[in-house]
């Protein structure tokens, strides 16, 4: 699932895909720097377990609440270390990989089953959509916190079960946009004088709507990364996330909460993790919603010739 | 319009009625409250009074249907932890939800719309840059790190303000603060691009043609026809809040209504669950009507 492969230029021949994806990106410093960004703190969740080893999880008394920018006890303590006297710095990227796997499973998840009942309710008669609607609208009608904290407190509170219950109340956001741009372009000339030469449902679906709505759902998914990683932090600082010895940035603040008077750095580290991450994937949407719209892509490659 | 508030009425019936059933059961799956509520060495003989006393030995149907029968006559059942009537601890809750929220909402709603019309007045001026900063940090940054970040700066290093709990004026500004970001963020950015959109119609165009002053321009010509799109998104912030403001009310001690339902749900209190659910359904209910009301009052082609 590659940008390049979806924003791909229809006619423009003389430069690959990537490569214009690529130009367009270094146009755009503050989404060139989101970009790095978050590549590093997916390498992070990725590596960074295997890497450090024991390091994170490694106890040590004498380095209790150490604190941070000070480079005596070897470079994991830079940050500081925490209540039992791990290195700070290992913590977070080891608490990376649970706070991406949670958020990318719950948007996978989520993106997935919507777009497919956003295409069956947009592409299939009235009464099909109307069903799908009102079920969206219901799940929509919840508080969604609350019933988190309801579900996840029968089913238990495991990376799964979370995942699961962040991935059904995002459901309508991706039903809802799917069907909209379905409902549209369902009845452009070109899905039309496919239907007229006989194409398959399945045909028409996956070579001529699919391609039109990929770029809005995928600027959408990348939006909703950083809403669902602010719902699982917010989950897990009320207790009824993940729990110990897992660990996310958003536990790791709650965590730190009780040593706010002589400990800042333990709660303040993660939060700001939490705000790099969702403000480099607000910028990334921000640059996508303009980049994968074909209609609005020349605002960014016009500058580029001028540029030059 | 009152067909318009029928509709609205019987859709808000529907779903509260499927929320209340679905809240009902899934509650009552969490755990046993009699071996929460008495101590580890209590014997069978007292947990099974506790449950005859409570009613919850009976079959979960059956408890549905009292429960129900009792709701018709606005009896929402007693707190376990507390004896009490669980609407009275709800509507106390709310006496101190309300004015958060109301007071929170308003500062939200004059500096969004203040700022909002002067950033789409002059687009990448100083007002716009402030605003676009300041709503991607709300879209980013999560509100419980901030109310951390603000305790240890304004009440640990400085001391200016209380860390928590309520009794003084000092102890509303936190927790105010630190739930204004998120809307204003959001509301603020709607105002801007319904202004932006506002200013380029005919008529405003007219009126500067006139001669109008750049600020009754502002604020009087433009900003009412630009307010319909601000205010539901105004409605769904309000609605938010009077149902979400769960962390900042549990991290800075406020006892309204977010906290006792987080608290209520860690310990069972299911009667307590329920009503708050239902209280602010309700709310959320009148607050959509308000809104209705506030549409027609703007804008008279709806009011037919």
């Amino acid at each position: 699932m590659s940008q390049a492969s979806l924003a791909k230029p229809p006619r423009s021949a003389e430069k690959s895909a990537a490569a214009t994806v690529l130009s367009m990106l270094w146009r755009d410093k503050l989404a060139f720097v989101s970009v790095i960004v978050l590549l590093f703190v997916f390498l992070c969740a990725l590596l960074g377990p295997a890497l450090l080893g024991d390091l994170a999880t490694d106890q040590n008394l004498r380095g209790r609440n150490s604190p941070p920018f000070d480079l005596s006890r070897g470079w994991a303590f830079v940050l500081g270390g925490d209540a039992l006297g791990r290195p700070m710095l290992a913590r977070l990227i080891y608490a990376a990989r649970s706070t991406m796997l949670v958020a990318a499973g719950a948007v996978i998840a989520s993106l997935i089953v919507g777009a497919l009942f956003g295409l069956v309710a947009g592409y299939m008669g009235k009464t099909v959509s109307q069903v799908i609607m009102r079920l969206a609208d219901v799940i929509m009608s919840f508080p969604s916190l609350l019933i988190a904290v309801v579900v996840l407190y029968v089913l238990g509170p495991s990376i799964l079960n979370m995942i699961l219950v962040l991935a059904i109340t995002r459901i309508p956001i991706y039903l809802r946009t799917t069907r909209a741009e379905v409902l549209e372009v369902r009845e452009r000339m070109f899905v039309q004088a496919a239907i007229v030469m006989g194409a398959s449902h399945w045909r028409i679906i996956g070579r001529h709507i699919l391609p039109q709505v990929a770029p809005t759902l995928i600027t959408i998914a990348t939006l909703d990364f950083a809403f669902v990683m602010l719902a699982e932090s917010s989950l897990s600082f009320l207790g009824i996330g993940i729990q110990p010895p897992d660990v996310t940035w958003g536990l790791m603040v709650s965590q730190g909460r009780p040593y706010l008077g002589n400990a800042w750095w333990l709660a303040f580290w993660p939060g700001l993790c939490i705000v790099i991450t969702t403000l480099a994937l607000n910028l990334l949407s921000n640059w996508m919603r303009v980049a994968l719209d074909p209609a609005q892509r020349w605002r960014l490659e016009a500058r580029s010739t001028t540029d030059e | 319009m009152t067909k318009l508030i029928g509709q609205r009425a019987v859709a808000s019936l529907l779903s509260l009625l499927v929320l209340m059933v679905l809240v009902f059961f899934l509650s009552r799956l969490t755990g046993d409250p009699a071996v929460l509520f008495l101590p580890i060495d209590a014997t069978e003989e007292m947990k099974e009074q506790f449950r005859v006393l409570h009613g919850l030995d009976r079959p979960l149907l059956e408890q549905f249907n009292q429960y129900v029968l009792d709701l018709l006559q606005f009896d929402f059942g007693d707190s376990l932890r507390k004896a009490r009537p669980a609407l009275d601890l709800v509507l106390e809750a709310y006496a101190w939800t309300l004015p958060l929220a109301l007071l929170t909402m308003t500062f939200v709603i004059t500096a969004a719309i203040i700022l909002g019309s002067l950033a789409a007045f002059k687009v990448g001026g100083f007002f716009d840059r402030l605003v676009s900063i300041v709503s991607l940090v709300g879209a980013s940054a999560p509100d419980f790190w901030i109310a951390i970040v603000a305790i240890m700066v304004f009440s640990l290093s400085l001391g200016w303000l209380p860390t928590s709990g309520v009794g003084s004026v000092a102890h509303w500004i936190l927790p105010m603060a630190v739930l204004f970001i998120r809307p204003f963020g959001l509301i603020v950015q709607v105002v801007r691009s319904s202004m932006l959109s506002a200013q380029s119609s005919a008529y405003v165009k007219t009126a500067r043609a006139k001669g109008v002053k750049n600020l009754r321009l502002i604020f009087i010509h433009t900003l009412r026809n630009g307010m319909l799109p601000v205010i539901t998104v105004i409605g769904d912030q309000a609605a938010a809040m009077l149902n979400g403001a769960v962390i900042v009310e549990t991290i800075f001690g406020f006892p309204g209504v977010g906290k006792l339902m987080i608290d209520s749900i860690l310990q069972r209190d299911f009667n307590v669950v329920l009503a708050a659910i239902l209280v602010t359904a309700v709310a959320i209910f009148l607050m959509n009507i308000l809104i209705d009301i506030a549409y027609g009052l703007l804008d008279p082609r709806i009011r037919q």
